[in-house]
């Protein structure tokens, strides 16, 4: 099917008036630090108002779950008697940690992301239970963690032990699912920039996450959004953590890679 | 989950006369009292309805919240600064759940 | 983006009545049938204020578009010197298109230094804030501006 199938698909069935009048944005605006090449952060889609409420450290309502994860990261927990600052001291050494993720794990044979990674600091180092995803100190203690790399390039690899990963995300990605029969790269490739509505397509980058959503009053997680895009063009959601939602989010990382971590991003 | 937390930011020194900015941010989900739950019944109103500043016991500035204040509500206002002393930042919440949160600012 | 753009798919998301009343409910905020109008808020402003409210003295700082219902940034400013006998004492924020017209009331004193305050308020749709100043001498003023919420496609 062609775009202008899938325009009317996107107009038809979402029964959203979806209009793609053209680019919202000048192309030649300079973005800075959200722009690399073409690929432009969800930052450079925002309201001004909304990216001013990002610019404010303070006004920034993700920061509340940064400082849940700040106060978790020296609470001692578990049969091991530990905190995760018994191990990595200050939470400086988490700088630069975030832009990597998700990692292959060669143990698991698979990809883990950050929420795993610290759900296995939590049941192997501290003897802990894991937190649950989209749990507030789950979230928290993400937000806390990829904050402390805020505005470093992300930088993940598809090479290697990655390849199959990155092909299983991109295809993931290019496949068509749904009643609306829409993949990820319809509203975030080849119609990015226009609108559905009055929401003004962005690239679908994830970068910002885990987000402060307006539309959520509240912070979530990449797979969180994964599973709303999903359920939006009628497709029965991955589970949080799933390996279809791994491989996806290696993918999403990769094309986003060199924009600036920006957790807790405000998004609409 | 732990409890409640505001987050206040105020300057910590200022000059004597000078009018300063207080920032306030406070983790609640302002519950209308208008939305349904899964069950179909009404989720029952919890809001933050009132929110104080005291500086060294005196109310400089004050607000009433309706059900129309956002979640995680933010507010910002102005003090003019005369003299060393500590804040006193109270929110109220329905059904009358205090959180208190205390700041120091030095004035020269 | 332009305004332009955004009027205009604004425009043609409301031909969709119906997808739009949807929206607002699924947003969890309005319920059916239910909203103020210019009359509440003038019937709830003379509850809470003595006198006419006079233009001027205030400034608003609102977006003329908004993203997002649920969390819109509202500033205002009211001029005044604010001295001990010549200050604001309160200001009340209404809105004409919520379940309710009141959404707050700030209460300053002659310590504020300015009678300035931001905060982020919810709004059922395009409607419009009514600021109202009450102060010291008794006098009042309002200030109305229009607040369009634009409706998205993008549920997640």
């Amino acid at each position: 099917m062609g775009n202008t199938s899938s325009k009317l698909i996107l107009a038809g069935c979402l029964a959203l008036t979806a209009c793609f009048a053209g680019k919202a944005f000048a192309a030649d605006k300079n973005w800075g630090q959200y722009q690399v090449e073409d690929r432009r952060s969800g930052y450079t889609f925002a309201a001004p108002e909304t990216r001013a409420m990002q610019d404010d450290n303070f006004q920034n309502p993700g920061m509340l779950w940064a400082e849940i994860g700040e106060e978790l990261w020296e609470k001692t927990e578990g049969e091991a008697g530990k905190a995760c600052a018994s191990c990595h001291n200050g939470p400086e050494t988490m700088k630069g940690v975030a832009v990597s993720y998700p990692k292959y794990v060669a143990e698991k044979k698979n990809l883990e992301n950050l929420e795993q990674r610290i759900n296995r600091c939590r049941t192997e180092n501290m003897k802990a239970k894991p937190w649950k995803y989209e749990s507030k100190e789950l979230l928290g203690m993400t937000v806390f963690v990829r904050n402390q790399s805020l505005g470093m390039p992300i930088n993940v690899k598809v090479d290697g032990d990655y390849a199959p990963f990155f092909e299983k995300g991109k295809a993931f990605y290019e496949q068509r699912r749904g009643q609306l029969d829409l993949a990820c790269k319809h509203c975030h490739e080849d119609f990015e920039g226009g609108q559905l509505r009055a929401n003004i397509l962005s690239q679908g980058q994830g970068n910002g996450f885990p987000v402060y959503r307006l539309k959520w009053s509240g912070v979530g997680s990449l797979h969180r959004r994964f599973r709303g895009c999903n359920k939006q063009v009628r497709s029965k959601p991955y589970g949080y953590g799933s390996d279809e939602y791994l491989a996806l989010e290696l993918y999403v990382m990769w094309r986003g890679r060199g924009l600036p971590v920006e957790t807790p991003a405000v998004r609409n | 989950m732990a409890n409640i937390k505001p987050r206040v930011r105020i300057p910590r020194k200022a000059k004597a006369g000078e009018v300063v900015e207080i920032k306030s941010l406070i983790e609640h989900k302002m519950e209308t009292g208008q939305r349904k739950g899964k069950d179909g019944k009404k989720i029952p109103r919890k809001i933050i309805n009132r929110f104080e500043c005291k500086f060294e016991g005196d109310l400089v500035f004050a607000s009433d919240w309706h059900p129309a204040i956002s979640a995680n509500p933010y507010l910002a206002f102005h003090m003019r600064a005369e003299k060393t002393g500590e804040f006193e930042f109270k929110w109220i919440e329905d059904g009358g759940a205090e959180y208190v949160k205390k700041a120091k600012m030095t004035v020269s | 983006m332009t305004e332009t753009q955004l009027t205009l798919s604004r425009r043609q998301a409301l031909k969709g009545a119906s997808a739009f009343a949807l929206t607002l409910v699924a947003a969890g905020f309005l319920a059916p049938g239910a909203h103020a109008d210019a009359a509440a808020v003038d019937a709830a402003i003379k509850k809470l204020v003595k006198g006419t409210p006079e233009e001027g003295k205030i400034k608003m700082d609102l977006p003329q578009i908004a993203e997002n219902g649920n969390t819109v940034p509202v500033a205002f400013e009211v001029e005044s010197p604010m001295s001990k006998d010549d200050y604001v004492k309160t200001v009340h924020l209404f809105a004409e298109g919520n379940p309710s017209p009141e959404v707050a009331s700030f209460y300053f004193t002659p310590q504020s230094g300015m009678a300035r305050a931001s905060t982020r308020m919810r709004m059922a749709g395009t409607q419009n804030v009514v600021v109202v100043a009450e102060m010291s001498n008794g006098k009042v003023y309002m200030a109305k501006q229009q607040v369009k919420v634009t409706i998205g496609g993008c549920g997640g």
